[in-house]
């Protein structure tokens, strides 16, 4: 292995205690992930836009300060690249949404995470690639380009953040941010086989993350460890006036629940099953790793209990509605006045602005994105907006008593992420409903504000990895980080390292073997 | 109150895409209604449980509303907010014509 690959194989925790003892310089750490950027795109495809320049001069900056004065008052993850989901804004980096109607933007302000990130000396490694404005479970919908599935390159990354996960999964780079509005981070998290978490609704800002629907929306960390996603959801997360939504408290303490499930003693947590979450639809694969993970949080002295939430199997259809509806309200503001794509109508049609906004959005918006805008559309018109939109806001509340509920019988739930693991291209493409039921583990919890994660729990027979998933109680993130972290520990145990021991990365064999400068 | 929703024609289709400003060929129209009709039909299930008694949820977790504190700050400059516009002039956003006749 050479030395670079070494380096990349690393979690963000250890390249980040390198930093600070001076074994490496964020330059260096930057440099090795931009090389293996040009190694894996042909194979891995997860970036639209890779933001070198800006990345290295990042970097110099942190190293100057880091020599000069010191790491005092800087986050632990300070130095350690990261790479941006396009569904939030960058200043000066190109945001698409992976949309044509946004190509080429270039935004003029930076999103509060993107800010904060920078404040902590994290270089941005670039863009990753989505469904289009976040519409999909396998990045296909995006308008650019199709993303890999780093364990099994002729099948998806799931979606919509498929281009995080497969760059983090890829060794691209040691940490990204997604965007979670139905499932977003921790279904890709599930089929690429790293952590994606979700944070409670409110916990981190979304001031500049492009608004796909407002009630759900929620951008979380993207990593290969549970204590890297803690450590980065405690650099982005807290209060933001630019966020009405935005929870005015602090971050709770998630690093330190993390190493302290490191210990791997579970003893008085009280674990509950999800019934309605398995069963029919869910691979044998999927439900026997599942199985056995929760025999290790038993074995590790966690009580497991089953609960019923009677309600989780309306949660898909209600999603359905809300999020369409908000979609199509979020989505009026891209009508080709003041950024993005202007197309005028064709000759003999009056030019007028309506009809330039038809054209633009005709031309614009892919398929998903039309079919949810027409449904939305359709959900809010008078006459239907009771049935419709009202039945599904009276659903969400059932969906926060049934966890309400949960949490008085269990301290965390736990469920498969995602039903299967990772399917070919083109498999689901043609089948709106059969993509839609990817993320029947993951809705629950948009609907309730509730934070939830996926970690790997190994592979399935198929050899592609399978996700845990567990759910805690609103703004209380630390408590399912705790046995996340054990369970990861009790797993890697198992496998002897992180699951990304088992992946061929034939991508990284023509690496140089010396990564120094 | 509407139990079920109506199954949709290709008429309906154009109609929302006109109050989506979204001009929709007809083989598109075509492909979404017979796409909406399959998806409406899962989606209906939404009323089996909602009774008049359930309180209807728009936030999941609600925040009082308050006033932030009134402080002065840059907004964008001019160039910035017009940088990603298709087309200005003199500073300004210029945007086709409004009404259909001149």
């Amino acid at each position: 292995m050479s030395a670079q690959e070494e380096l990349v194989k690393q979690s963000a925790s250890d390249m980040a205690a390198q930093l600070r003892s001076g074994q490496v310089s964020s330059r260096e750490l930057v440099q090795a992930h931009l090389d293996v950027i040009e190694a894996a795109e042909p194979s891995i495809d997860a970036f639209l836009q890779v933001s070198a320049d800006q990345a290295l001069e990042q970097a110099d900056a942190f190293d100057q300060h880091l020599a000069h004065e010191g790491a005092e008052g800087l986050p632990e993850l300070a130095g350690v690249p990261i790479a941006i989901k396009d569904m939030i804004v960058t200043k000066g980096i190109p945001t698409t949404a992976a949309s044509k109607i946004l190509e080429g933007w270039v935004p003029p302000y930076d999103a509060t995470v993107i800010k904060k990130l920078k404040a902590a000396g994290m270089p941005i490694l670039g863009k990753t690639n989505l469904d289009e404005f976040a519409q999909g479970s396998s990045t296909e919908h995006s308008a650019f380009k199709t993303t890999h599935n780093p364990w099994d390159t002729e099948r998806v990354p799931g979606g919509s953040g498929g281009g995080s996960a497969s760059a983090v999964g890829a060794f691209e780079a040691p940490l990204a941010l997604g965007t979670d509005t139905g499932g977003s981070i921790r279904q890709p998290g599930s089929l690429t086989g790293t952590v994606g978490v979700k944070p409670t609704y409110g916990g981190v800002s979304r001031f500049g993350a492009i608004a796909m629907a407002s009630s759900l929306d929620q951008i979380g960390p993207v990593s290969r460890s549970v204590l890297d996603a803690a450590l980065l959801q405690e650099v982005i997360g807290g209060y933001d006036r630019r966020d009405s939504t935005s929870i005015p408290k602090p971050v709770p303490p998630l690093a330190q629940a993390a190493r302290q499930g490191q210990n791997r003693d579970l003893k008085g947590l009280k674990v509950g099953l999800v019934k309605e979450l398995g069963g029919e639809g869910y691979q044998p694969g999927v439900e026997a790793r599942f199985n056995e993970a929760v025999s290790l949080l038993e074995s590790m002295g966690a009580e497991v209990v089953q609960v019923s939430c009677p309600h989780f199997p309306y949660a898909l259809a209600a999603y359905y509605i809300i999020m369409p509806s908000e979609v199509s309200s979020n989505l009026a503001r891209y009508d080709g006045m003041r950024y993005g794509l202007r197309v005028m109508p064709p000759e003999g049609v009056p030019q007028t602005a309506a009809n330039m906004m038809a054209a633009t959005r005709e031309a614009g918006f892919g398929d998903e994105v039309k079919r949810r805008i027409i449904l939305g559309i359709y959900a809010l018109s008078a006459g239907y907006y009771d049935a419709w939109y009202g039945s599904a806001q009276k659903v969400r509340t059932l969906v926060i008593r049934d966890f309400e509920k949960a949490f008085e019988q269990a301290d965390v739930l736990v469920s498969p992420t995602s039903p299967t693991t990772a399917f070919r291209f083109g498999e689901k493409m043609d089948d709106p409903l059969a993509m839609y039921l990817n993320d029947v583990a993951t809705i629950p919890a948009n609907l309730a504000g509730t934070p939830a994660m996926s970690i790997p729990a190994g592979l399935s027979d198929d050899g592609l990895p399978v996700g845990f998933q567990f759910f805690a109680p609103q703004m209380r993130d630390e408590v399912m980080y705790r046995p996340a972290a054990a369970l990861e520990a009790a797993l890697e145990e198992q496998w002897g390292g992180p699951i990304s021991k088992k992946l061929s990365t034939p991508w990284l064999d023509g690496l140089a073997q010396d990564s120094t400068k | 109150m509407i139990s079920g929703m109506p199954t949709f024609t290709r008429e309906e289709i154009k109609h929302l895409g006109d109050l989506a400003r979204i001009a929709l060929t007809d083989q598109e129209a075509d492909r979404l209604k017979g796409e909406l009709n399959v998806i409406a039909d899962s989606i209906t299930k939404v009323q089996e449980v909602a009774g008049g008694d359930v309180p209807p949820t728009a936030n999941p977790i609600p925040l009082e509303a308050y006033l932030r504190p009134d402080e002065a700050e840059e907004p964008l400059t001019q160039e910035a907010a017009l940088s990603g516009a298709p087309v200005t002039e003199s500073g300004m956003f210029v945007a086709p014509r409004i009404l259909g006749e001149e």
